[in-house]
């Protein structure tokens, strides 16, 4: 029960997290296109070290 | 932006994926017709539980109805005082005992124990065999699908490198290999390590390519799910620990146990932080790649089972076209998931690399 309170607040969380780097990138790249890869990539990799995160406390919690 | 041709293609494969795949778990839904809905949950749960551990038996699938499987035996190869070398055609898909050498082996939830003639279990009160376990090195399915992603990697790499002492561009497969292979240098080893990319280049290459292909394969009915097995990316996070220690220079070390530019208590406490860092990081890497694709099979597994949950209230029409447009919309999104991984873990391999062998001025 509890493990499960645990897992939606880690969802919540990392999706709290995605969310500031996607509008994030967005938004610099609104404010530069021409530098719209090299963000991406950026964005790509921190949004993998989150996942990493967030799916390490899954594996814990299930 | 993205070429037409492109997009059709990957339309088209997800498509073909999709349809065989529902199409092989039809196979299964109506052979255990007459079961009725008795357990349905549980065999579904099964069921997917059942494809995600790797086994000693190459099965295509199951006819539900005859217990009949269709597919084929793999070698199991055991040491336990000696070798034993047998067909898992022996075990009959765990129903029978294996006899080799004098020694009793069973199949007891795809793990093979030593047992007495009987083929006895014994379980301990949370329900664990307790009987000797012999050193299993099987050529079991995941290993069957290493070996023939190092196959397809060494036939396809063999001829493009082949193909330049004949001419400049690459033909046939080369073709797909050259811009890949291309990117993989310019875009991840370059930026990210620095001037000395080219010694761990073959490295990248071969994680980037190896962990794609084996997530393709796993997307295919043939049920391949090495990727989503913890012991392979260990195996893949454990191989890019050592590159990136062994490869570490003085700096990387000294920024380990003794942080320069700090007061001495704050060197004392980044100390054990920094050691712990080393570790963490390949973790995640064989965390991510593993439950990534764990829980992209898990997903087009449970909507291709959507036939056979669905089917009291809806028929089977409409169930199976329910379930497949589902599937196929979770295939593509697969298929870009399956490059990702690939791309991620080569990228931050490349990334910690390149904290490893940084020059400081």
């Amino acid at each position: 029960m509890y493990n499960l309170i645990g897992a939606g607040l880690i969802v919540i969380g990392a999706g709290i997290g995605l969310g500031q780097i996607g509008g994030k990138a967005m938004e610099g790249i609104a404010r530069q296109p021409e530098a719209s890869g090299k963000i991406q990539t950026a964005m790509i990799i921190i949004g993998a070290l989150l996942e990493g995160l967030a799916f390490g406390a899954l594996i814990l919690a299930g | 932006m993205i070429n037409p041709t492109i997009m059709r293609n990957t339309l088209l494969f997800a498509l073909l994926i999709s349809l065989i795949n529902v199409n092989s778990l039809f196979a299964v839904a109506g052979g255990s017709e007459e079961g009725g809905q008795i357990n349905t949950k549980e065999e579904i749960n099964e069921y997917i539980q059942h494809h995600l551990q790797d086994s000693h038996d190459f099965t295509f699938w199951t006819n539900g109805k005859t217990g009949s499987h269709i597919g084929f035996h793999l070698p199991v190869i055991l040491w336990s005082d000696g070798l034993h070398v047998f067909s898992s055609g022996k075990f009959d898909y765990g129903h029978e005992v294996a006899e080799s050498n004098g020694k009793y082996f069973t199949l007891y939830h795809g793990k093979v124990y030593e047992t007495n003639a009987d083929g006895e279990i014994n379980l301990d009160e949370e329900g664990h065999a307790t009987n000797a376990k012999p050193l299993d090195i099987s050529i079991t399915k995941n290993v069957v699908g290493m070996l023939l992603t190092s196959l397809l990697m060494f036939l396809g790499f063999i001829s493009l490198a082949k193909g330049y002492n004949k001419r400049s561009i690459p033909k046939g497969i080369g073709r797909i290999l050259e811009p890949l292979v291309i990117y993989v240098r310019d875009e991840i080893a370059r930026p990210n390590i620095g001037s000395k990319y080219e010694k761990f280049i073959p490295y990248l290459l071969t994680v980037f390519f190896y962990i794609w292909i084996l997530n393709l394969l796993g997307l295919t009915p043939l049920g391949f799910n090495v990727t989503g097995n913890i012991a392979v990316t260990v195996g893949l996070a454990l191989i890019t620990f050592f590159v990136t220690q062994f490869s570490g220079n003085k700096d990387y070390w000294k920024h380990i146990f003794w942080m320069p530019g700090v007061p001495i208590p704050m060197k004392i406490i980044l100390m054990p932080i920094e050691v712990l860092g080393m570790f963490t990081k390949p973790f995640a890497l064989l965390i991510r790649l593993f439950a990534n694709i764990t829980a992209g099979h898990v997903v087009v597994m449970s909507l291709i089972a959507l036939i056979i949950t669905m089917r009291s209230q809806f028929g089977i029409v409409a169930s199976s076209s329910i379930s497949f447009g589902l599937a196929f919309f979770i295939t593509l999104i697969e298929l870009l998931v399956a490059f990702l991984q690939a791309y991620i873990f080569t990228m931050l391999s490349a990334l910690f690399i390149g904290m490893a062998v940084e020059e400081h001025h």
